[in-house]
């Protein structure tokens, strides 16, 4: 059997979930990617029509509802690969990490929860029925054939479908506490017991049919507040890891790749062009230039030679540099920021839910008003326990909360599911409320509002010999503002001049001769130019003044309607940026900022959200770097675009899937309507309360009563909440 | 009245069916991807071996 799926996976049409272990042991890596702009069957075929064109993949496979492919392939074949490849047909693509997949994906939770919702709802309309024929006026032998059926075949429906309830409501009790779901397990319990007890004296009350809906409808509802977070769960927090731990480590005259872990201070450790900083340490040997957008929000690369102070995370961009480690693992800068968001989050203010609102004054009113009942009618009846019993579990019934438990996880799947439409991922349960408070938007700049990619923004100003010239210089280097003019100038359709001994000259730019003449292009310093306020490189052609290229970042797609849409909404709107003053306030001014603050720290961040709050005002922050983390947690609400780093998305409620930013505005105002819509299912709740508890307490109750009520609010709430999608 | 002892039983019987039937579409991952399933089959590639 095995060496046949070896020999040809794909003839077993359908394997088991162990051989299909059994195969990713042996053979195959698995590859999970999200996929956040795939929506038609067009997109399905093209994705995985791509997919197995490949070498060493074996099967591709499109998740349409997640929106995510899981691949089937050889060992060597990487994550990355498969991202470029997607990129090439115009698919967005990011890595999930497959090992924490594996467990959302069997997802037995959820079809445990679809098993019992399913026998609830099965032995609820077969109860149904035959409860019909005796409110229709069946009686004597007939009635009690029909209620012991009923009880044959509701007992054990509930002792297997109400499970959830009951193991939740015991484990709450033990602590002494209360939850929704005692009153909703003293119910389902109370009445059974009772119409048990009911039918072998030949009562005229059954309660059977209410309490298998009651099962029933807040299984429903459980499942549905189930799904909405698996689905969240799933491709938010799983992003796979940016960061490789490792770093290259002299030893002797070798380099050997070891795990960070085991870095010590002192050590010496070797950082490619491209690569992340593994480490704080001080550079002593090599020259290059450093990415330090991630980390503070600059977008212009700053110098590194021997004795420069370097930090973990920081970007190496154009020569190898040789560190001497000063502080590994804990102590390190990015782990110091690691520490502040934590401590940002335990300081931050505990949310009440709506829903826990909502349970704090009902579990209790629900006890005291049926215990009530029972010693209300004890006296008026003298004694009479079997009629208190029974009014007291009418009341109980009608009053649980059955319409409730679905009264918010109708409204948050719906919203949900129309945000994940739009692209966005709700993380946490209580965000969309929390979103909905929100008066006051803080933007982080780079990454989140642009691009952190610069543009170049004067094409126009040069001579054609002269773009020449810097295209070829450009196409050298693989700076980012090298990649960039090289772009910008090809793309205008210049062809690049013929140069000679073109090399890079690491941390100050790339040199060539070009008809005898030295050329560079680089850092003002080098060529001997006066450095300006923008973002700028320079190019030099022998002897002549240099020429200054300046650069722009690029503004994220949709971020100038999002910041539109969200002032026209009334919200108080503010930009803080880690990067140079003269960059902030250019976008602030463009986009239409009132107020920004420049050269902000991350404590400086977290400090403003922190005063904001004090002040009164619900934050929403939005940002992507580790420079935010701080700020996102300390923030009311926070958003972060899927492009962030790891600690980043992890801090934040909400994930943006796309690169497109203009769905924002859109979310808050589905999150304002969502919290309406949850307030006003409460208000619907409570009306057939307020009708039918006066009712039940006064002993007219009777089983078709209850079953109108729960299953006419029920029906209401949900409707109620479908207006949303 | 007779009649019922018969169509009780029957109709537990048929509802028991579409029980079972709804456990082995939840067994055999009929739910993992509903959207998906509904957009392959406009697919208009030809396939004479269906894919898992």
């Amino acid at each position: 059997m095995c060496a046949q799926i070896a020999a040809c996976p794909a003839c077993s049409v359908a394997p088991s979930a162990e051989e299909l272990a059994k195969m990713n042991e042996v053979v195959e890596a698995r590859i999970m990617l999200s996929l956040p702009t795939v929506h038609c069957a067009a997109c399905i075929t093209a994705v995985e029509r791509e997919l197995e064109r490949a070498a060493g993949v074996h099967s591709a496979r499109v998740n349409l509802t997640l929106k995510r492919v899981s691949i089937e392939a050889d060992p060597e074949v990487t994550a990355d690969d498969m991202i470029s490849l997607l990129e090439g047909i115009g698919y967005e693509a990011h890595e999930l990490d497959a090992g924490t997949l594996r467990a959302t994906e069997t997802d037995k939770r959820g079809r445990e929860l679809l098993m019992r919702l399913a026998v609830s709802g099965f032995a609820m309309m077969n109860v149904m029925l035959l409860s019909i024929s005796v409110w229709a006026g069946a009686e004597a032998a007939t009635r009690d054939l029909f209620h012991w059926i009923s009880a044959i075949i509701a007992l054990p429906a509930i002792a297997f479908s109400a499970q959830p309830f009951f193991r939740s409501a015991w484990s709450v009790l033990k602590v002494r506490r209360l939850n929704m779901d005692v009153p909703i397990s003293l119910a389902i319990l109370l009445a059974c017991a009772l119409s048990l007890y009911e039918v072998t004296q030949s009562g005229k009350h059954a309660y059977f049919d209410a309490a298998l809906s009651l099962t029933f409808f807040l299984l429903a509802g459980r499942y549905l507040d189930h799904r909405t977070r698996a689905i969240a769960r799933s491709a938010a927090e799983e992003l796979a890891a940016l960061e490789v731990p490792r770093a290259e480590r002299f030893e002797g005259d070798e380099l050997v790749t070891v795990p960070i872990a085991e870095l010590a201070v002192g050590d010496l450790v070797r950082v490619k062009p491209g690569g992340r900083m593994p480490v704080d340490g001080v550079v002593t040997d090599g020259q290059s230039e450093l990415d330090r957008s991630l980390l503070t929000g600059e977008t212009v690369p700053v110098y590194a030679g021997p004795d420069s102070v370097v930090s973990a995370g920081e970007v190496n961009l154009t020569g190898p540099l040789t560190v001497r480690v000063t502080a590994a693992g804990e102590d390190t800068s990015l782990h110091r920021m690691a520490d502040l968001v934590a401590m940002a989050e335990s300081s931050k203010n505990r949310y009440t839910s709506l829903a826990d609102k909502a349970a704090g004054i009902y579990a209790p009113g629900v006890h005291l008003l049926s215990f009530f009942a029972f010693v209300g009618w004890m006296v008026i009846s003298g004694g009479d326990v079997r009629l208190s019993l029974n009014i007291a579990v009418a009341v109980l019934i009608i009053t649980c909360p059955c319409a409730l438990g679905l009264a918010v996880p109708a409204v948050t799947t719906a919203a949900s599911g129309r945000l994940f439409r739009r692209g966005m991922l709700i993380k946490d349960a209580t965000a969309l409320e929390r979103l909905a408070e929100v008066d006051t938007v803080v933007f982080d700049k780079t990454g989140t509002l642009t691009e952190g990619a610069p543009e170049l923004t004067n094409l126009e100003d040069f001579k054609s010999r002269d773009l020449q010239v810097a295209l070829a210089l450009a196409q050298a280097s693989s700076h980012p503002l090298a990649v960039s003019l090289a772009a910008a100038v090809s793309g205008a359709g210049v062809e690049p001049a013929e140069l000679n001994d073109l090399h890079e000259v690491p941390g100050y730019g790339v040199e060539g001769t070009w008809n005898g003449e030295t050329v560079r292009l680089g850092r003002a310093a080098w060529v001997g130019a006066k450095a300006g306020a923008q973002t700028a490189t320079y190019l030099q052609i022998g002897t002549a003044d240099p020429l200054e290229f300046t650069f722009a970042d690029h503004l994220r797609e949709g971020a100038d309607k999002a910041v539109a849409a969200l002032k026209e909404q009334g919200m108080k709107l503010l930009l803080i940026s880690g990067d140079a003053p003269v960059a902030v306030e250019t976008l602030a001014k463009r986009l239409g900022f009132d107020e920004w603050v420049a050269e902000a720290l991350p404590e400086d961040k977290a400090k403003r959200i922190n005063a904001l709050s004090e002040n009164g005002a619900r934050v929403l922050m939005v940002g992507d770097g580790l420079n935010d983390t701080a700020a996102l947690a300390a923030a009311h609400v926070s958003i972060s675009p899927a492009s962030a780093l790891d600690a980043a998305r992890v801090a934040s409620d909400i994930v943006l899937l796309g690169s497109d930013m203009s769905p924002l505005a859109e979310a808050t105002v589905i999150a304002r309507k969502a919290t309406r819509r949850i307030k006003e299912n409460f208000a619907i709740a409570a009306g057939y309360n307020a009708i039918a508890v006066p009712i039940a307490l006064f002993g007219f109750a009777t089983p078709l009563m209850a079953a109108l009520a729960m299953s006419a609010s029920s029906i209401t709430v949900s409707l109620n909440a479908l207006r949303l999608r | 009245m007779g009649i019922i002892l018969y169509l009780i039983p029957i109709s537990l019987f048929l509802g028991g069916l579409g029980l079972l039937a709804f456990f082995w579409t939840l067994k055999s991952k009929q739910y993992d991807d509903p959207d998906g399933d509904a957009h392959r089959i406009l697919s208009d590639e030809w396939d004479d071996k269906p894919r898992p």
